[in-house]
């Protein structure tokens, strides 16, 4: 990725912090960190429960539930905020959306990517990009980081700054583009929404974009 | 021939073309891209090492220049 110049977006978050290989790994460990605190309670509560009443089982099973739901609450936020071309939330799927804009701007999209991720953006909606922190999968409102190794990845928000009506593939085009510029100012410039296994924003993925991901996995691992 | 294309509504609209071999359609090309700039676009070009870099003055050795609307956290 180029860094000469870097990304003019991230110059005006001076208080965030350009993330390195270091940093996102720390940030993973927080992560975990608070998702486990959060969602210990509740286990210990439901166990408790049953300890001093079984009859309380209902209750118990709720506890547990809860505790089970909060950690797939955040995998589904990260995996949400990806938004592949095509998928319910994409802004193709609009009604104000014009074919001919679509197909000329997935027809730019597919001339930035090459060759080789073209068909995987055609099947999946997502863009491929490897970087030095890792393998991206580029959407309409944000991104997925797969970090080397393949094991652990990172979802970004974010998006074109003003929209308004510009078809899928420029959006996507837009945050491609912004990521080759600058991979550490694009990830400061983004929101983390959420940073956890793989396998946990991969079963929320829309079922025809999980392949990207399996293809980053792969990227990710052939890298490290 | 070099290409000067802006990301919009209608999926990329060609700004301007240029051939460093005709300083006519260079200055209009030049001429279009900085006007581009004071709308708040930002000017990328895509390198053959698949990286891209943020411009502020045309490159005229590039065959694309992509105007761009600025991107921000979600």
């Amino acid at each position: 990725m180029a860094t000469a110049g870097g990304l003019s977006e991230a110059a005006p978050l001076w208080w965030r912090r350009r993330p390195t290989e270091r940093t996102l790994r720390r940030d993973g460990h927080l992560w975990t960190a608070w998702t486990t605190a959060v969602a210990t309670p509740f286990f210990v509560a439901g166990g408790f429960l049953l300890w001093l009443e079984p009859l309380t089982f209902p209750v118990a099973l709720a506890s547990f539930a809860h505790g089970w739901v909060i950690p797939e609450l955040y995998a589904r936020r990260g995996a949400g905020s990806v938004v592949p071309i095509g998928s319910k939330a994409s802004a193709s799927r609009k009604r104000a959306a014009s074919n001919r804009a679509e197909r000329e701007a997935l027809g730019l999209l597919g001339d930035l990517v090459g060759h080789e991720q073209r068909d995987l953006l055609r099947r999946t909606g997502l863009a491929l990009e490897r970087g030095r922190l890792g393998a991206w999968l580029v959407g309409e409102r944000g991104a997925v980081l797969v970090r080397h190794g393949g094991r652990r990845v990172d979802c970004w928000c974010v998006r074109v700054a003003e929209p308004g009506t510009l078809p899928s593939g420029d959006r996507v085009a837009h945050l491609l583009l912004a990521l080759r510029e600058d991979e550490a100012g694009f990830a400061t410039v983004a929101n983390h929404a959420f940073s956890g296994a793989t396998w946990r924003v991969r079963r929320r993925m829309p079922k025809g974009s999980r392949p990207a991901l399996d293809a980053a996995r792969a990227a990710a691992r052939e890298a490290s | 021939m070099a290409r000067l294309i802006r990301l919009d509504r209608t999926g990329h609209t060609t700004l301007a073309e240029w051939t460093r071999e005709d300083p006519a359609s260079a200055d209009s090309a030049i001429e279009a891209f900085r006007r581009e700039l004071d709308a708040g676009m930002l000017a990328s070009v895509s390198r053959e090492d698949g990286t891209a870099e943020v411009v502020r003055d045309l490159p005229l050795d590039a065959d694309l220049v992509v105007m761009r609307r600025p991107i921000a956290g979600g």
